[in-house]
């Protein structure tokens, strides 16, 4: 009820419309979109229909979203988000274990694969992560998402939003082919979402 | 608001215009049966007509303060495309922060509050100099002339303009007063009734697009249409007691 209504009201404040259901494949799937914002995962978990949003985690980074209670709490209690870590990255802290887990539990997950955000409104060069991810879990179905206008709803480094129209584009879902080399597919995947910015 | 002859009119003339539209949508969507794209279109333009005398309606009915806020979030909603479509920088956030949550608010609060004096010059002398002043303050020189002449003008059309319609309430005319709600209806009025037939002799008769790579339904036929029946029923030269200048601009502005 409570997410419902925030989801309403981030769809009111960027300006952006519910996606239909049969705009996406069927779970689990991976989103992956261009970073810009802080609102780009929040908008994109609230322009997904109901019954999927309750399924789908959001992938963020744990060094930024862990600095304080308040924001752990957004980040986890809200969100349900998947925390990974960047900065200091061993075997203990793998942070494709849990993403993976999500997947096989069923759960959809929504990454940046710029890795930050841009803040010239190009798309960056994919870190590894991806094909990574594509790799542990042969056969998952990754959807290019592309996010206009949210870097100037709310730029990096600002706190209040100004209300203009943002716009959230819907790609061909692509799939890792068997033998693709690393920097091909992640040239594929970055392609795929600069190409919905036409 | 008074309730006079004059208005019962308008106000019937209106709504029997809409019924009568709605009737002969339902008969020519009972006979196309559902499948002309044109039918569709003209019916979800008569629902959406219907809709905005309703919405125009209760802001009349409630009094000056109902319109000012109407039209302060039709500023509000017009201001936001025309950002949208507008590409300004990172440098230019807080401004416009500024411009849609400050001057706009503010625009429309002293237009409710009359003071013509200042919500006259506020955006076209006031925000003409905080606009730059802001941007500036935000250190990034680059196209600097260029945004602030786009946040200027963007306020001046969305929110300057829009906001002396409802100001048209606030006009005191000797010998006319508590009557102003129906030069605001009248203005509307000729604004919808010019699209209305646009549209209605466009595609009846409608054959040589005006631009069509902007509009490909505005027609020479339908516009030559659109722009002459206002002339001959335009009420301010018959309708309110102006003074002889007034008088005098009035008609020359309606014989254009």
């Amino acid at each position: 009820m409570t997410k419902d209504f925030v989801a309403w009201l981030i769809r009111i404040v960027c300006g952006v419309r519910f996606l239909p259901v049969e705009a996406l494949p069927p779970a689990p799937i991976i989103l992956f979109a261009n970073h810009s914002s802080h609102l780009d995962f929040v908008t994109i978990w609230a322009a997904l229909p109901p019954a999927i949003r309750a399924r789908t985690r959001p992938v963020a980074g744990r060094d930024y979203w862990e600095k304080s209670t308040g924001r752990r709490r957004i980040a986890c209690g809200f969100f349900n988000a998947v925390l990974i870590e960047r900065q200091h990255v061993t075997v203990a802290t793998n942070p494709l274990e849990p993403m993976v887990a999500a997947l096989e539990a069923g759960d959809s997950l929504i990454v940046f694969p710029e890795g930050t955000r841009s803040a010239d409104g190009t798309v960056h060069p994919f870190k590894p992560g991806l094909y990574h991810l594509a790799r542990a879990r042969p056969g998952i179905t990754l959807v290019p998402v592309y996010l206009q206008n949210l870097s100037r709803i709310l730029p990096k480094g600002e706190s209040l939003p100004v209300p203009l129209l943002g716009s959230l584009s819907v790609g061909t879902p692509i799939q890792l082919a068997p033998d693709e080399a690393k920097p091909a597919f992640l040239e594929r995947a970055r392609a795929a979402v600069q190409q919905l910015a036409l | 608001m008074q309730l006079d002859q004059e208005l019962l009119w308008l106000v019937g003339g209106i709504v029997g215009l809409l019924a009568l539209s709605s009737t002969i949508t339902f008969f020519l969507k009972r006979r196309a049966g559902g499948v002309s794209k044109v039918v569709a279109n003209l019916d979800a333009r008569v629902k959406a007509w219907w809709i905005m005398v309703a919405v125009f309606g209760i802001a009349l009915a409630t009094g000056g303060l109902g319109s000012v806020i109407l039209f302060g979030f039709m500023s509000f909603f017009a201001l936001r495309e025309f950002i949208t479509l507008t590409p300004t920088r990172a440098g230019d956030h807080r401004t416009l922060f500024w411009a849609f949550f400050i001057i706009t608010p503010l625009q429309y609060y002293l237009v409710a509050m009359e003071w013509y004096g200042l919500f006259s010059i506020l955006i076209p002398v006031y925000a003409f100099i905080f606009v730059p002043t802001r941007s500036a303050l935000a250190g990034d020189s680059e196209h600097f002339l260029e945004r602030t002449a786009k946040i200027q003008w963007a306020l001046m059309i969305c929110v300057y303009c829009v906001s002396h319609v409802p100001a048209l309430l606030t006009l005191r005319i000797p010998g006319y007063e508590g009557q102003n709600a129906k030069l605001l209806l009248f203005f509307v009025l000729v604004v919808q009734i010019s699209d209305v037939l646009q549209y209605v002799w466009g595609k009846l008769f409608g054959k040589r697009a005006i631009v069509p790579t902007i509009s490909p339904n505005k027609t020479v036929e339908g516009s030559g249409v659109a722009c002459s029946p206002p002339r001959p029923s335009a009420p301010p030269c018959g309708g309110p007691p102006l003074s002889r200048g007034g008088r005098r601009r009035c008609c020359r502005s309606c014989s254009r």
